[in-house]
């Protein structure tokens, strides 16, 4: 061990991409990426918080067996509806968005990302697909579940089918742009030096969401459009009764929503090689298995959609190919999972929040994994998918993943974006409730689901009463547990300790200009001549590998 | 419904324990690594603590040999799961031949069962302890699933398609029938039994409820009054249209040249969009009965159809022109009994 060098931040200077212009069309008109990624995160926040209180609504109806508190049609609404929000105008966008439009330029050491103008206009098309889904809301609900399944949501269902539909086609290509800016930004706008291997973690992932984002999103899109013509035209596509086929519908949905999982997920995780490395102040173990596991699963998730449909009536053959491919899937996820683990040997943990989101993030994230081969287990599936365990399996992914760890970079990176600490025993605090209530809520789900409880049930045998009055519990701490984040972060923003250019002590180029960055990101174009989170000089590098006695120094 | 094991169903069929087995295991496994990794996480966290705001760690370089140790590792595990899985899940959706066959339509919101000796019930299904019964199953209007926890058993029950699912029962009581596939405003009504009997009081129960038409027979009004008689004849020796006495089950060959197997799904077809799938020899003359014949009308004209056996010297070989193998067919009896 040895002391840190301080790393040179220039002279602060009062003009930043804040207070370089004022006036609502400063913002509604900018360019600069940082700028949009505020205008997200406001977009986005907004929505996390109406999908929070459909949420609470679920939870509140489910504490006792009876269908009391809302009608079977409201409570239909209320879960399609919190899915959909979540799951298009909150997670999709949440990280590459808010984080990944902020930090992507920043960290590979440019002005801008590459596209600008489209970078502006994939919000606005955000916005667009947010308000009509936002009328459809409005106009009457939406009750066939996100899954949108036909012949259902084609013929059967009497909500605003259509109307919702056409606020998620609208905003996939928002996400189809965001995807190829990104991809475009990082083959050619990397500063001299900074070659692929020397990228942060949080870059790989981010190329490795964007393909899915430009390969993926195309595909939901034409389903949604083939959705919506055959319930307006009558077209048969999947409907039987019109000549259709209904599994078809679940094929071309999978196609798109399994690696739109991972599209959730893997910026979580190229956050999390972010906190784990820095705040230990180490160099990740492995960076290239890391790397690649990343575009591993970003590929490979793209062959496991049938593993939805081993129940649908697809052939027994296809539902062992789905089956083994998706156990291959989980490999990479693994191997992410060790080398974080490995990455905090001998090193220097802090404890500030952003670690805290990152340490839970690994647990959370590994009982999230492992509950999926249970899924991907053909014979046990067949007990357990549409039941209670395949709700709380994709929360601990979705929640316990890709939360924890979107909340783990806005802590880390908010004294870059607003200049202004946030109160570090607080952000503890609240860490630790969340951590709490998201297990009191989901851990029981998993217990339900095995006894049988469905998913998507209004009332419920009362056998399984105990596991929702516990889930409920849960969900009132984790509720009062986002609160809290979500109010001295705001307050933060004005009362907040300044925060210099580098508050954490870190290499990482986005530290090495001043807090908040100016419109441009840095004074003069940065020259990388040290490796990802190259704390100490690489000659004092240890090597380890002896099977034998493997933590051995040679 | 509690099992003796805390936090497993109760199990009343001779598939639950093996799901049960195989979760014991993913169970035994996740367990496992999860306080494996927390342990490691919380003592690395405890024991490599910042200890001075400004020491530095040495740096560490990547170890082939441990990461080869923690993909091998991991995908060996992985594949003894899949290959567990799989073998019972093939055991799982291969429905034995000897099985009794029950005829299940869902709709919104109920369970239509209609047992092959007549009997017909709604939201229950009575069933004999240790006996294999198959459920042949479809749907009148939206995607529905048939869900059995007791039996650790479900299967998507699909409009314009049968689907099934088989089990057989090994505890005699009244178990939970779930919709389990989203069907709209009443899924979480669409419930039911499913009532397991000893055998003597499933025949007990069976006598009591007799006086329903069998659903071949019934499939016969059908075939008479539709006018399917005038070209696939009364006892289905065929005509204009091709035999269908003994074709169940049997290799078809058809006008393109390619054969299909007489299953249910086929059946279904022909009846309602015969021009799909043309028997050799045969012209295009069939009308559609979509729209004409019910979900329920359907099955029993499919039970008419797989009722009829062609009492012949010669079997029947794959592929022969339909319109010869009609030598001398005979009904034989309507329906297989319950026992």
């Amino acid at each position: 061990m040895r002391a840190i060098e301080t790393f040179e931040p220039p002279a602060p200077s009062k003009v930043n991409y804040l207070n370089a212009e004022y006036g609502l069309k400063s913002w509604l008109l900018t360019r600069d990426h940082k700028r949009i990624a505020l205008l997200y995160l406001g977009s986005i926040t907004f929505f996390f918080f109406i999908g929070g209180i459909y949420a609470m609504m679920i939870r509140l109806e489910l504490l006792t067996p009876q269908g009391d508190l809302l009608q079977s049609t409201t409570y239909n609404k209320v879960f399609t509806q919190h899915g959909i929000i979540m799951i298009f105008f909150f997670l999709i966008p949440s990280i590459p968005a808010t984080l990944g439009n902020f930090l992507v330029p920043m960290m590979i050491g440019a002005k801008d990302l590459a596209f600008p103008r489209i970078n502006l206009l994939s919000w606005y098309i955000y916005i667009a697909g947010a308000l009509v889904t936002i009328y459809a809301l409005l106009a009457g609900g939406v009750d066939t579940g996100w899954t949108f399944y036909a012949p259902f949501s084609t013929t059967f269902s009497n909500s605003y089918v259509v109307a919702t539909g056409l606020g998620i086609f609208i905003n996939g290509f928002s996400s189809i742009l965001t995807g190829l800016n990104f991809i475009v930004t990082i083959h050619t706008m990397r500063a001299p030096g900074m070659t692929w291997f020397r990228l942060p973690l949080f870059i790989w992932a981010m190329y490795a969401t964007s393909l899915i984002f430009v390969l993926g999103t195309p595909v939901i899109a034409i389903t949604i459009l083939l959705m919506a013509f055959e319930r307006l035209a009558h077209v048969g596509i999947f409907d039987p009764a019109l000549g259709g086929d209904p599994v078809l519908f679940q094929h071309l949905f999978w196609f798109y929503s399994h690696p739109a999982v991972y599209i959730m997920v893997l910026p979580s995780m190229g956050v999390v090689s972010e906190l784990i490395a820095n705040f230990s102040r180490k160099n990740i173990f492995g960076y290239k298995f890391v790397a690649f596991s990343s575009l591993a699963i970003a590929v490979f998730g793209f062959l496991v959609w049938g593993h939805h449909m081993f129940v649908s009536s697809q052939s027994v053959y296809a539902g062992m190919i789905f089956s083994f491919l998706s156990f291959a899937v989980a490999i990479p996820s693994a191997i992410k999972v060790f080398n974080w683990t490995a990455t905090l040997y001998k090193s220097s943990i802090s404890y500030d929040t952003p670690m805290l989101y990152g340490l839970g993030f690994i647990c959370l994230f590994t009982i999230g994994g492992m509950t999926g081969l249970f899924l991907a287990a053909l014979a046990v599936d067949v007990h357990l998918t549409d039941t209670y365990f395949v709700v709380a399996h994709f929360h601990y992914i979705m929640v316990g993943g890709a939360l924890m760890g979107y909340l783990g970079g806005l802590h880390y990176w908010w004294p870059k974006i607003t200049g202004r600490m946030y109160p570090e025993a607080w952000g503890r605090f609240a860490a630790l409730i969340v951590f709490v209530g998201f297990n009191l809520t989901f851990m029981p789900q998993f217990v339900a689901g095995y006894m049988g409880m469905p998913r998507r049930y209004h009332a419920y045998p009362p056998e399984f009463q105990v596991f929702n009055v516990l889930s409920t519990a849960g969900a009132s701490i984790l509720g009062f547990g986002m609160l809290i984040p979500a109010i001295y972060l705001v307050w933060s923003m004005r009362y907040g300790k300044r925060a210099d250019a580098n508050p954490w002590n870190l290499p990482g180029l986005e530290w090495r200009t001043q807090s908040p960055p100016p419109t441009e990101n840095f004074e003069t174009t940065p020259v990388v001549t040290w490796e990802a989170y190259e704390f100490a000089p690489p000659e004092e590098i240890e090597v380890i590998g002896r099977l034998r006695g493997e933590f051995e120094n040679v | 419904m509690q099992s003796w094991i805390p936090f497993i169903p109760e199990s009343a069929s001779t598939m639950s324990w093996k799901v049960d087995a195989l979760y014991f295991y993913l169970s035994g496994v996740t367990v496992f690594f999860t306080l494996l990794i927390s342990i490691i996480l919380v003592f690395f966290v405890i024991r490599y603590r910042r200890r001075t705001p400004y020491e530095i760690p040495r740096p560490i370089a990547g170890s082939h040999k441990l990461e080869t140790l923690w993909t091998v590792i991991p995908f060996v595990i992985a594949m003894t799961m899949f290959a567990w899985g799989a073998r019972v899940y093939f055991e799982q959706y291969s429905p034995p031949e000897n099985a009794i066959e029950i005829y299940v339509v869902g709709k919104q919101w109920m369970w239509k069962i209609q047992h092959s000796t007549g009997q017909r019930e709604i939201n229950e299904l009575h069933i004999p302890v240790g006996r294999k019964v198959k459920l042949i199953m479809t749907s009148e209007d939206v995607i529905h699933d048939f869900f059995v926890p007791a039996f650790r058993m479900k299967a998507d029950v699909v409009p314009g398609i049968y689907t099934s699912e088989w089990f057989e029962a090994t505890k005699p009581g009244t178990y939970h029938l779930f919709c389990a596939e989203y069907c709209g405003m009443n899924h979480s009504g669409m419930i039911g039994s499913v009532i397991v009997m000893e055998p003597r009081e499933f025949d007990n129960w069976l006598s009591g409820n007799a006086g329903n038409q069998t659903p071949a027979a019934a499939g016969q009004q059908l075939f008479q009054s539709l006018g399917c008689v005038s070209c696939h004849g009364a006892n289905g020796e065929g005509g204009r249209g091709p035999t269908l006495a003994g074709l169940f089950g049997r290799q078809t060959l058809l006008s393109t040249g390619q054969t299909v197997r007489a299953d249910e799904a086929y059946i279904r077809e022909s009846i309602i969009n015969p021009q799909a799938k043309l028997v050799a020899g045969f012209g295009p003359i069939m009308p559609t009965f979509q729209g004409q014949v019910s979900e329920d009308q359907l099955v029993q004209l499919l039970a008419f159809i797989k009722s009829l056996q062609i009492v012949s010297p010669q079997p029947a070989t794959p592929g022969q022109s339909p319109a010869t193998t009609a030598t001398a067919p005979t009904r034989a009896t309507p329906a297989p009994k319950a026992k």
